[in-house]
C-alpha cells in the first residue's frame, strides 16, 4: 500500500514535470504584461495598404506605435510639414500613398541587430530605412525601371543590400507599344540597393531579366552567403487573365542571383550605364532633420549574357510565392501556390548542378538548372495553397497555406511533417521572431491572415486583419503549439519581423538635443522668436514650451500672405510633444518634440483674428497654451507686431 | 604637536580636496508622471542635474508654482564656496607643517561655525526659494509653501522632495572629525 502510494506520487511528480513544460500556463498568462512590465519582443508588420508599419508589442499584442513611411499622417505631420513632405518626392511627382509589404531588420551575421528596419513599397517602386533609435522613415529611395516592387526589401546577411524587383513587368525603358506585344517588349529588373550607408542608399545595380512576375525573395547565409533567390510566376507571359493563363505551366522557376559575381561584373565593368531619373530621399537623424531630395540620373544594367554565372533558373512548382532560406544556408524552399508539394532545393546540390552544366535549357542567357539535380526533396501532402516559411532554429520550417488555412510544421531535412496548426483565416505571411535569419528566437509564431469574418466584433463590411500567436517554445515534435491570442492588426500586413527588446529599447531616444539643432528656422529660446516678413511670405519663428507659445499673439499678416509658422519644442523633457495647429490650414497638425523643430503652411483667405493652439495635452495649463493671428486685408497698414505675456514688439 | 595629530590635520585638509570633486548635496523631486525622477546636485561651485536637462525641466515645472528659476551662476554662495574650502585646506596644511597648537584649535572651531553657517545658510536659501513666490503664479494655494527639506523627505503638492547630503558633505564631515580628534589629542596628551 505504501509502496503503491509512493508511486503513485511520484507518477504523479512526472506527469505534472511533463506537462509543465509548454502547457502549465494558461494562454492568458502567457500574453499577460503586468503593470510595470514590458513586453518581450518588438513586432514590425507592414500595414499594406495604409502605407505604414505598425510596431507590436509581443506576447501582448499590443500596438505601440504607427510608423508613417510611404503616406501621408497627418497625426504627427509626417508629409504635410515643411521638413517632412520630401520625403514622399518621386520621378512620379508627389505622392500622399503607398503599399508596404516585407519589413525586414537590418543584419550582422545573418543575425537581427536593431539597428534599422527596412520595407518596400510595391505600387510606386521604393525602398524605406526606418532608425530604430527613433522610429522615423530616414531614406526612402526609389527604384527605377520598375513596377509592383513586391520582391522587395529582403536582406543580405551583413546588410550590404536589400532587394526590389519588377512583381509587373513593364517595357523597359518605359514605351508606348501595345499591350498585346508583351513578350516582345516586357522586361523585368531584379535590383540590388546598397543598404548599409546611411543617408547613401542608392541602386548598386539592376539585372535585367525576362518579362515574368518577380514576386518574393530571401538572401542566402552561411553557405549560400553570396546568393539571393527570387521567385518568379507568368512565366507564360500572360498579359491578361493572369489567373487562367499564367498558371498553366507545370513549374516556373525561382532566380538564383549570385551577388558577388554581380559585383566582380561591375568591377570589371561588364555593365551598362543607363541614364533615367529617380528619387532619393533623406532627413538626417541630427542636425537640420530637414527632409532633401537628391535627384539621382544613372543606374548599372548587368545583361545576364555578359555576365556569365550571375544568375540560374531554378524550376520550381506551380507559380512559386514565398522562398525562404533555412538558417543553416542549405536548403532553399519555395511555396508554390498551385502545387501539391512543397519543393526543398539544396544549395550543394545547385553549385555542383551548375560546376557539372546539368541545365535543362537557357533563357535570354540565363541557364535553367535541371529539377531533379537541384532538389533535396517534395514534401508529400502538406496542405493546400502553400505560401511562405519561417524557421524556429530547431530544424523545423513553418510554411503558411492559404486554401487550407493553416500552418504546416516539418523537419525540412528529413521531409516530414511534425505537425499543423490552424489559422483563422486564409494565413498570407507568418513571422516568427528572427525566424528568416540565421539565429531565429523561436518562441513566438505569428500567421497573418487575410480573412477575419467572425474572430472580431464586427466593424461593419470593413474588418480588422487578425493575426494569432501561437506559443512555439516547446519543440513541435513533441507538443503541439499553443493558441495564445488573436492580434487585431492595423490595414493589410503582409510580412513582419520581429526582435528581442533589449536590442532595441536600451538605444531608442528620448528627446532631441535642442543644443544640435541646426534647423534654418530654429528658435532655440523665447528671447529669439520673433515674426519676420519676407515679400509675401511671413515666418513665425515660435518656441513651444510648457504651457505657452512665444509668441502667442501675432499681427501685421495680411491676405495673400503665406505664413510659415516654424515651432520649436524647446522642451528637453522625455515625452513632452507639443503640437500646433491653425484654423482653416489645408495641411495638418504637427506634432514636435522635445528639441525638434516642425513648420506647417498656412495661407489665410480672409482678415480677422484666427487661433491657433497645442493639440497635445502637455501639461496642467494645456488648454490655455493657445494664441491668435491678426489677418488684415491686401492693402492694410498694420505694423508686424508679436509678443507674448506684457511685452510686445513692433517691427517698423 | 604631536606626530599623530600633525598626521591627522594634514590627512583632514587633503581629503576635503575631494569636495572640489564630488558634489555637496543631493535633492530628488519624484512625481506621478516623474517615475524616473529629477535630481539636482549641489557642489562646491555649480548646480547640476541627475540627468544632463533635469535642472531645466526643475526650473520649468517650478514656473507654476511662482517659484524663482535656480541659476547657478547668479548664486553667490557658489562662487564663495570653493575659497572657504581652500583656505581650510591651507590652513590645515600649514597647522601640520608648523605644528602650531593654536591653530589647529582654530582650525576646528573655524570649520564648526563655518558649517554651522552654511547649513544656515542653506535653509534661508531654501526658505527663500520656497516661500518668495510669484503671486501671478498659475497654481496658488493659500498658506501652502514649497520649502524642501534640508534633510528628509517632504511632499510638496504632487512632488515627493527628498533633500539628503551627498558625498562631499561626508567627506566634509569626516575631515573635522579627524580634525576634531587631533585637537582632542593635543587638548588631553600632557
Ligand atoms: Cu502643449
Amino acid at each position: 500500500m505504501k509502496k503503491n502510494l509512493g508511486l503513485g506520487l511520484a507518477s504523479a511528480a512526472l506527469f505534472s514535470l511533463f506537462s509543465f513544460s509548454a502547457q502549465a500556463q494558461s494562454p492568458a498568462e502567457k500574453v499577460y504584461v503586468p503593470h510595470g512590465k514590458h513586453d518581450k519582443y518588438y513586432a514590425f508588420l507592414s500595414g499594406g495598404y495604409n502605407g505604414q508599419i505598425g510596431v507590436y508589442g509581443l506576447p501582448s499584442g499590443r500596438l505601440l506605435k504607427v510608423i508613417p513611411v510611404f503616406s501621408v499622417f497627418p497625426m504627427n505631420g509626417y508629409g504635410y510639414s515643411e521638413e517632412t513632405k520630401a520625403m514622399l518626392n518621386t520621378s512620379y511627382g508627389w505622392i500622399p500613398w503607398g503599399d508596404t509589404h516585407h519589413p525586414e531588420l537590418s543584419q550582422t551575421d545573418g543575425v537581427p541587430d536593431g539597428r534599422w528596419l527596412f520595407i518596400n513599397e510595391n505600387n510606386t517602386p521604393r525602398v524605406a530605412r526606418i532608425d530604430l533609435r527613433t522610429f522615423e522613415t530616414e531614406e526612402i529611395l526609389e527604384i527605377p525601371f520598375s513596377a509592383g516592387n513586391h520582391a522587395s526589401s529582403f536582406i543580405t546577411p551583413n546588410s550590404e543590400y536589400i532587394t526590389a524587383s519588377t512583381r509587373f513587368s513593364i517595357p523597359i525603358p518605359q514605351k508606348d507599344v501595345p499591350i498585346a506585344e508583351y513578350a516582345k517588349y516586357f522586361k523585368g529588373t531584379i535590383t540590388f540597393v546598397r543598404a548599409d550607408k546611411p543617408g547613401k542608399m542608392d541602386v548598386a545595380f539592376q539585372i535585367l531579366v525576362p518579362g515574368y512576375d518577380y514576386d518574393l525573395a530571401h538572401c542566402g547565409k552561411g553557405p549560400s552567403n553570396g546568393w539571393c533567390f527570387f521567385t518568379s510566376y507568368n512565366t507564360e507571359q500572360a498579359h491578361t487573365l493572369l489567373e487562367i493563363n499564367a498558371s498553366q505551366k507545370d513549374k516556373d522557376f525561382i532566380a538564383a542571383v549570385n551577388w558577388k559575381r554581380a559585383e566582380q561584373c561591375i568591377a570589371e565593368g561588364k555593365y551598362k550605364e543607363v541614364e533615367t531619373k529617380y528619387a532619393h530621399n533623406y532627413r538626417p537623424p541630427e542636425g537640420d532633420r530637414f527632409a532633401k531630395t537628391e535627384w539621382k540620373t544613372k543606374v548599372k544594367w548587368i545583361i545576364p549574357k555578359e555576365c556569365p554565372g550571375v544568375i540560374y533558373y531554378l524550376p520550381t512548382p506551380k507559380s512559386p510565392h514565398g522562398v525562404d532560406v533555412t538558417p543553416d544556408g542549405k536548403y532553399i524552399i519555395g511555396g508554390g501556390k498551385l502545387a501539391t508539394v512543397i519543393p526543398i532545393h539544396s544549395f550543394d546540390k545547385m553549385i555542383k548542378a551548375i560546376e557539372n552544366k546539368q541545365f535543362a535549357g537557357e533563357v535570354e542567357g540565363i541557364p535553367i538548372l535541371k529539377y531533379e539535380a537541384i532538389n533535396h526533396c517534395e514534401l508529400p501532402n502538406p496542405c493546400l495553397g502553400p505560401l511562405h516559411t519561417e524557421f524556429d532554429g530547431r530544424g523545423l520550417a513553418y510554411t503558411s497555406c492559404f486554401i487550407s488555412s493553416d500552418v504546416v510544421i516539418y523537419d525540412y531535412q528529413k521531409c516530414e511533417i511534425v505537425g499543423r496548426v490552424p489559422t483563422y483565416y486564409s494565413v498570407g505571411h507568418l513571422m516568427i521572431p528572427g525566424g528568416d535569419s540565421a539565429k531565429p528566437w523561436g518562441e513566438y509564431l505569428l500567421p497573418m491572415n487575410k480573412i477575419t469574418k467572425d474572430i472580431f466584433l464586427p466593424t461593419g463590411p470593413e474588418l480588422p486583419h487578425a493575426g494569432q500567436l501561437y506559443d512555439i517554445s516547446a519543440d513541435p515534435r513533441k507538443t503541439k503549439p499553443q493558441l495564445l491570442l488573436d492580434v487585431a492588426e492595423l490595414g493589410e500586413p503582409h510580412y513582419a519581423q520581429a526582435i528581442p527588446a533589449e536590442l532595441v529599447a536600451p538605444k531608442t531616444l528620448k528627446i532631441f538635443e535642442l543644443e544640435k539643432n541646426n534647423h534654418p528656422y530654429v528658435t532655440k529660446s523665447e528671447e529669439e522668436a520673433k515674426v519676420v516678413r519676407k515679400g509675401n511670405e511671413v515666418h513665425v519663428y515660435m518656441t513651444a514650451i510648457r504651457s505657452h507659445f512665444t509668441p502667442d499673439n501675432i499681427e501685421g499678416v495680411k491676405v495673400g500672405d503665406t505664413v510659415y509658422f516654424h515651432v520649436t519644442n524647446i522642451e528637453q523633457d522625455w515625452d513632452i510633444p507639443h503640437g500646433f495647429a491653425v484654423i482653416g490650414a489645408k495641411t495638418s497638425n504637427i506634432l514636435i518634440m522635445p528639441g525638434e523643430t516642425l513648420t506647417i503652411k498656412w495661407t489665410p483667405k480672409a482678415p480677422g483674428v484666427y487661433p491657433f493652439y497645442c493639440t497635445d495635452f502637455c501639461s496642467a495649463l494645456h488648454q490655455e497654451m493657445q494664441g491668435y493671428v491678426r489677418v488684415s486685408p491686401a492693402d492694410a497698414k498694420v505694423p508686424i507686431k508679436y509678443g507674448t505675456g506684457d511685452e510686445m514688439k513692433t517691427v517698423q | 604637536m604631536s606626530w599623530i595629530s600633525r598626521g591627522l590635520i594634514a590627512l583632514a585638509s587633503l581629503i576635503l580636496i575631494g569636495v572640489f570633486f564630488v558634489p555637496l548635496w543631493k535633492i530628488t523631486l519624484w512625481a506621478p508622471q516623474y517615475p524616473e525622477g529629477l535630481s539636482m546636485y549641489i557642489w562646491v561651485n555649480k548646480i547640476t542635474g541627475g540627468n544632463p536637462h533635469d535642472l531645466y525641466n526643475i526650473n520649468l515645472l517650478n514656473h507654476y508654482i511662482g517659484m524663482k528659476p535656480i541659476k547657478p551662476e547668479e548664486i553667490l554662495e557658489l562662487k564663495i564656496m570653493p575659497f572657504i574650502f581652500g583656505f581650510f585646506i591651507v590652513l590645515g596644511l600649514i597647522t601640520a607643517i608648523t605644528g602650531n597648537k593654536k591653530l589647529l584649535y582654530t582650525w576646528v572651531i573655524l570649520f564648526i561655525i563655518i558649517g554651522i553657517i552654511g547649513i544656515a545658510d542653506f535653509y534661508r536659501w531654501e526658505y527663500d526659494y520656497g516661500h518668495n513666490l510669484d503671486p501671478r503664479a498659475p497654481i496658488k494655494i493659500p498658506g501652502v509653501a514649497y520649502q524642501p527639506p534640508l534633510i528628509g523627505c517632504k511632499k510638496l503638492l504632487n512632488m515627493e522632495a527628498c533633500s539628503f547630503p551627498d558625498k562631499g558633505a561626508y567627506i566634509a564631515v569626516v575631515s573635522v572629525l579627524l580634525g576634531m580628534i587631533a585637537a582632542g589629542i593635543e587638548k588631553f596628551r600632557k
